[in-house]
């Protein structure tokens, strides 16, 4: 050990990896494609140079949320297996300067997004980053087995700074965007609950699967998924939908409706018998479910350049 | 004799200070590449130099007289 680091907390020199982990690279995938989606889709051009700063800052944003729940839950990622690698518990990285490289994240890609496209945009960004932090991390998670469903709406705001960042409002579409991820979001995770063997019980971490059993999150993932249908087909009928997006949306709710059905009428013996084969199959109809939605959005804002979108043709 | 000042924490933190430096480049770009785009939205630029209290009747647009 160097005069250098015999202050330093972790027990190993980050590297620029760690830094650039913490801030969850495929959370932000997701983030980066709807927000782009909601920027494109708005009814109002955007300068390409803005839009691509204003995505960088919803991406960053979004990083820094990420590290600043693995500041705030460092000690049960410690805990579980699957999140035991991460920089914090690893000691790669320490706590302080997680928090330090959230903080400052945040206010950089706050303040940016406001100069660079409107303050309204920056405000429900700022909004995303608390909403994660204090009301899932801090608040929800550890408190009821529920805190995905209201937690999932951090998720959902990317698509509605996106629209805002074009339009500088709220509209129906943009809220409709928002329903779309928060009501697919449950279902989702959900699913994937149930044929993951978590070890959340162990860090103190209610999960539906472990606080009112399997048969009850079977009977939640197929209430959430009847309540995601009319959202998505509403969507479909608002100015940013059309026939394609119509098309696509009547296809991916049947097929994933028909695979909530099917993990209801299951049972423990069954799900055993095939190691959880409708489970994981929901799960990826799941991910192209909101891949296609949000696709063919993109799709029929193409077409609307052509004169072809909508449901004025 | 060439002086070298060398520690191995230089090299230990080579990556990063070079992504340091990279993150840096890449906000300078930003922050310039806003900068045209936003004075680039203006339009035209001819109005704000009306704004300095002085009088410049060359900047005014000149009107035909119709009899």
């Amino acid at each position: 050990m160097t005069d250098f680091s015999a202050n330093n907390h972790a027990t190993t020199e980050a590297e620029m990896g760690d830094y650039f982990a913490l801030l969850k690279p495929r959370v932000m995938s997701l983030v980066v494609f709807t927000a782009l989606v909601g920027l494109l889709v708005a009814p109002v051009p955007v300068h390409p140079f803005l839009g691509f700063v204003a995505i960088l800052c919803i991406a960053v944003g979004a990083g820094a949320s990420g590290a600043l729940n693995m500041w705030w839950d460092a000690d049960i990622d410690a805990v579980m297996k699957r999140t035991a690698g991460r920089p914090i518990p690893s000691g790669r990285v320490a706590p302080g300067e997680a928090l330090g490289i959230g903080v400052a994240l945040s206010g950089f890609s706050i303040l940016l997004l406001g100069l660079a496209t409107n303050f309204l945009a920056a405000a429900l960004l700022a909004f995303t980053i608390f909403f994660y932090l204090v009301v899932y991390s801090m608040w929800l998670k550890r408190a009821t087995p529920q805190n995905i469903v209201i937690g999932g709406a951090a998720g959902a705001f990317p698509p509605m700074i996106g629209w805002a960042v074009a339009t500088g409002g709220v509209s129906i579409e943009s809220l409709l965007m928002f329903a779309l991820i928060f009501m697919w979001t449950p279902p989702h995770f959900w699913a994937l609950a149930l044929f993951v063997k978590s070890d959340y019980g162990r860090a103190g971490v209610p999960m539906l699967t472990e606080t009112h059993g399997r048969d009850a999150t079977r009977r939640h993932v197929l209430v959430y998924t009847l309540l995601l249908v009319p959202v998505a087909l509403g969507l479909g009928l608002t100015s940013i939908g059309g026939p394609v997006y119509m098309a696509v949306a009547v296809v991916m709710n049947a097929w994933f409706l028909k695979g909530a059905v099917d993990i209801w009428r299951r049972d423990d013996a069954a799900c055993e018998a095939d190691r959880h084969r409708v489970e994981i199959n929901v799960f990826k109809v799941s991910l192209y479910y909101l891949f296609a939605h949000f696709g063919a959005l993109l799709a029929e804002a193409a077409l609307r350049l052509y004169g072809l979108g909508g449901w004025s043709w | 004799m060439v002086i070298r000042v060398e520690h191995e924490l230089h090299e230990r933190r080579k990556g990063r200070n070079a992504g340091v430096g990279l993150l840096l480049a890449g906000f300078i770009a930003i922050v310039f590449g806003l900068t045209v785009v936003k004075v680039m939205q203006l339009g035209d630029i001819r109005q704000f130099e009306t704004f300095d209290h002085a009088p410049r009747p060359q900047l005014i647009p000149q009107t035909e007289v119709v009899e």
